[in-house]
């Protein structure tokens, strides 16, 4: 899996640059945000711009990286969720759990 | 009304780097249905995720010992009905004891079949002689 990530004001910016999480890469993010982590980052936003699919094994992986974060007090958000994405977040539900924002620009200026 | 036949018949080693394949043969099927009136793009996703994920699910469940396992899927679309089947040589499982994912606790496993339930009109897991099948079926009118 191909990660950009950049250190914006006080937040890590992981942006995916795989228009595709499924089962064969997705264990990858998992390993990659529990390394984030555990070495102390605390304000993660994940941007899914380039992300055109997601599959469940996708939707575990952020899923973990977020109770991992919130486990730790941190904050854990995704931001520019393509619509077909974003109706998996809709149906699993998965909107009540995650900070989701329409453009990064968002959070940082929260 | 869609007047298209298309079967499709693929076998791939269970490894998930075929997931992007399988699921893209989804998409491409959704470009060739003549007269469809829904909404492609959303049904160009849930075959591709519904193939990903039964694939997976597949793989998952294979026979890994020797490595040399194989999926076979098979999507054939004829009268507006559009038929998956994903065979695999695993143990299997029962498809009737697959709880719903628990939404107000939700875990990071669970939700593969929930999406396949979810999106498609029918589905089964039977076993057969030498495999498993699981049968998806999706009413397209």
């Amino acid at each position: 899996m191909n990660f950009n990530l950049e250190k914006i004001k006080n937040f890590s910016v992981l942006t995916i640059q795989d228009e595709r999480i499924d089962a064969h890469n997705s264990a990858e993010l998992k390993e990659y945000l529990l390394d984030m982590i555990e070495s102390g980052e605390s304000h993660i936003i994940v941007q899914l711009k380039q992300v055109r699919f997601i599959d469940s094994s996708g939707l575990g992986a952020l899923l973990f990286g977020h109770k991992h974060m919130t486990a730790k007090a941190g904050q854990f958000a995704l931001s520019n969720i393509q619509a077909q994405v974003l109706s998996m977040f809709e149906l699993t539900r998965l909107t009540r759990v995650f900070e989701i924002y329409s453009d990064i620009n968002e959070v940082l200026t929260n | 009304m869609c007047s298209s036949v298309i079967q499709v018949d693929v076998i791939v080693p269970t490894h998930t780097k075929y997931l992007d394949l399988i699921g893209s043969i989804g998409e491409r099927i959704v470009k060739e249905l003549d007269g469809f009136t829904g909404d492609r793009e959303a049904l160009a996703y849930q075959l591709n995720l519904v193939l990903t994920e039964a694939t997976a699910n597949a793989i998952k469940h294979a026979n890994d010992t020797h490595r040399k396992d194989t999926v076979r899927i098979s999507i054939h679309l004829h009268h507006d009905i559009l038929n998956i089947k994903v065979y695999d040589h695993g143990q299997g499982f029962d498809l009737d004891k697959v709880p719903t994912p628990d939404f107000d606790h939700p875990t990071e496993s669970g939700m593969g079949l929930f999406f396949i339930r979810s999106m498609m009109d029918s589905v089964t897991y039977t076993r057969q002689t030498d495999c498993n099948v699981l049968e998806i079926i999706k009413y397209l009118k």
